[in-house]
C-alpha cells in the first residue's frame, strides 16, 4: 500500500491512543503516524493480502428470491439523500483512463446496447446490515476486455459524479458477478441510488459499490479510495 | 523434600494473558462496531468501545482476530497435546449442581490446583463460546469465500446474532470470573508466577 494521506483516520484512530498514552505523535504529519496507526495500517495491509488468496473467483455470491428483495432500498452515503448528485442520463459520458487501449467514452444507450444482466444479490454495508436487491448491467469484466483494458494491471479504479471515489483488485473485477449496473428492478437506477451507472459488485462491501461512476481507469498504482484512505479497510472482500 | 508441581504451567499463562488483550480488544472494538448498526434496541457506552468510529473499530478487530485466533490455536494445541484438557473432565451434572449449592451458600472450598465442577463447567462453556464467536466472526466477515461458515449458523443475518449472544456469553464468564478473583484473590498471583502445589 502507498504511502498516502490518512490523517482523518490517524486522528480518530488516537481516540484509543490518547487513552493508552501511545499518542505522541505529530497528528498533522502523516508522514510520521504513531505507534498505533503503524500497527494498524500494517494488519489492515496484511488482511489486504489475505483476502487476495482467499478470494476465489469461482465462490459466488449468494443469490436470492424476488420476494426476499428490500423494496424501497436503504440509501447509504457521506451525504443526506438530498444531496444526491443528479447525472443527465442523455449528456452523461462514462470516461476511461489508465491502461487502457481504447479510451472512447461510453454513452448511457451504448452501455446499454452491451450484453445485459440481471443479478438478485446481497448487499452488506460495512456497518453491518445488509439488503437485496436486483440490479441489471453488464459484466465489468466483459466491458474492461472489450475496450483493451491491461487485466494483468492491479486495480480499476472509479471516480463518481459526487466526488467518491474507490478501487477493487483486477481478480474481483474479472469475477463473473461484477457488474456496471444501469438498472434497479428492471428500471433505470435513481440518482441516490447511482444513476446513471454504478458498480455492483456482491463479492466486496457496500461501500466499494461506488455510485454515479463517470470514471473508469485501469492501472498498477494503488489508487485508494473515499473511506480506505480514512481507514476502512481495502480490500473488504465478502 | 515433598513433590511438587505447578499449578498453571507457563503455557497456560502465557496463552491466559495474551487472550485477555485480545478479548478485551475484540469486544471493546466490537461493541464500537455493533453500535453502527445495532441489533437490539441499545447500543454500548462510547467510554467503553474501543476505536473511537468505526472505521478504527474494525481495524482493531479485523487486527487482534489474529492475536485472538493464533493464540487459540496454541491454546489448544497445547492443550490436546500435553493432556492438560483432563483438567476439565469428568464434569458431571450431579457434581455441578452440588458444587453450585455450595458456592452459593458460600461454603464451596478453593482447592489450589483443582478444579471444581462448576469452574470446569465454566472453563469448557467459555472455550465453547471462543469457538463459536471465531466461526461466526468468520461467516460474517467472509459470507462468501467461507460461505459453509455463514451456511452453517442460518446466514449472514442470523450469524451476527450468533456473534452476538457468544460475545454476551464471553462477557457474562469474564464478569464471573473476575468477580471470583476478588473474592479468592490468592488465585490470581499461581496465574502469573505459576504458582507450586504439593502433590
Amino acid at each position: 500500500m502507498s504511502p498516502i494521506d490518512r490523517r482523518n483516520f490517524m486522528l480518530r484512530a488516537l481516540a484509543l491512543g490518547a487513552t493508552t498514552s501511545l499518542g505522541a505523535c505529530n497528528y498533522e504529519d502523516p508522514q510520521h503516524p504513531d505507534l498505533a496507526d503503524n500497527f494498524l495500517h500494517a494488519m489492515s495491509a496484511w488482511n489486504d493480502r489475505v483476502q487476495a488468496v482467499l478470494f476465489n473467483p469461482n465462490a459466488l455470491a449468494p443469490t436470492f428470491r424476488p420476494d426476499q428483495i428490500t423494496n424501497p432500498p436503504r440509501f447509504n452515503a457521506f451525504y443526506d439523500i438530498s444531496q444526491a448528485p443528479v447525472v443527465d442520463p442523455a449528456t452523461f459520458k462514462l470516461t476511461l483512463g489508465g491502461q487502457i487501449q481504447d479510451k472512447t467514452p461510453w454513452t448511457l444507450g451504448q452501455l446499454n446496447a452491451l450484453p445485459q444482466e440481471q443479478q438478485i444479490t446481497r448487499l452488506i454495508c460495512v456497518e453491518g446490515w445488509r439488503v437485496i436487491g436486483q440490479w441489471g448491467g453488464t459484466r465489468l469484466g466483459d466491458f474492461l476486455r472489450r475496450v483493451g483494458a491491461d487485466t494483468r494491471c492491479k486495480y480499476v479504479s472509479f471516480q463518481c459524479a459526487d466526488g467518491y471515489y474507490s478501487s477493487i483488485d483486477m481478480a474481483s473485477a474479472l469475477a463473473p458477478q461484477t457488474i456496471l449496473a444501469t438498472s434497479f428492478l428492471g428500471a433505470p437506477l435513481t440518482p441516490a441510488f447511482g444513476a446513471p451507472v454504478r458498480l455492483r459488485i456482491p463479492t466486496k462491501l457496500g461501500f466499494k459499490n461506488p455510485k454515479s461512476v463517470v470514471q473508469l481507469a485501469v492501472t498498477n498504482v494503488y489508487p485508494g479510495g473515499y473511506w480506505e484512505d480514512q481507514g476502512y479497510n481495502w480490500f473488504s472482500g465478502s | 523434600m515433598p513433590k511438587s508441581r505447578v499449578i498453571h504451567p507457563w503455557p497456560v499463562r502465557l496463552t491466559h494473558w495474551l487472550n485477555a488483550i485480545a478479548i478485551i480488544m475484540m469486544i471493546g472494538s466490537g461493541w464500537e462496531i455493533y453500535n453502527a448498526s445495532p441489533l437490539f434496541g441499545f447500543t454500548f457506552p462510547p467510554l467503553l468501545t474501543i476505536g473511537g468510529w468505526l472505521g478504527a473499530a474494525i481495524a482493531w478487530h479485523l487486527a487482534c482476530m489474529w492475536l485472538l485466533v493464533v493464540n487459540g490455536i496454541l491454546f489448544f494445541g497445547w492443550t490436546g497435546l500435553s493432556g492438560h484438557y483432563k483438567k476439565f473432565f469428568p464434569v458431571s451434572p450431579r457434581a455441578v449442581a452440588a458444587d453450585l449449592r455450595a458456592a452459593f451458600t458460600f461454603r464451596l472450598r478453593h482447592e489450589r490446583g483443582v478444579y471444581n465442577a462448576v469452574q470446569k463447567l465454566l472453563y469448557i462453556g467459555v472455550l465453547l463460546a471462543g469457538v463459536i464467536i471465531v466461526i461466526s466472526g468468520l461467516a460474517i466477515w467472509k459470507p462468501v469465500q467461507l460461505w459453509f461458515f455463514s451456511d452453517l449458523l442460518g446466514g449472514y443475518v442470523v450469524s451476527r446474532y450468533v456473534h452476538f449472544f457468544a460475545m454476551a456469553a464471553i462477557a457474562g464468564f469474564i464478569v464471573i470470573h473476575v468477580l471470583l478473583v476478588l473474592l479468592v484473590p490468592k488465585t490470581l498471583p499461581p496465574m502469573i508466577t505459576g504458582g507450586r502445589i504439593e502433590t
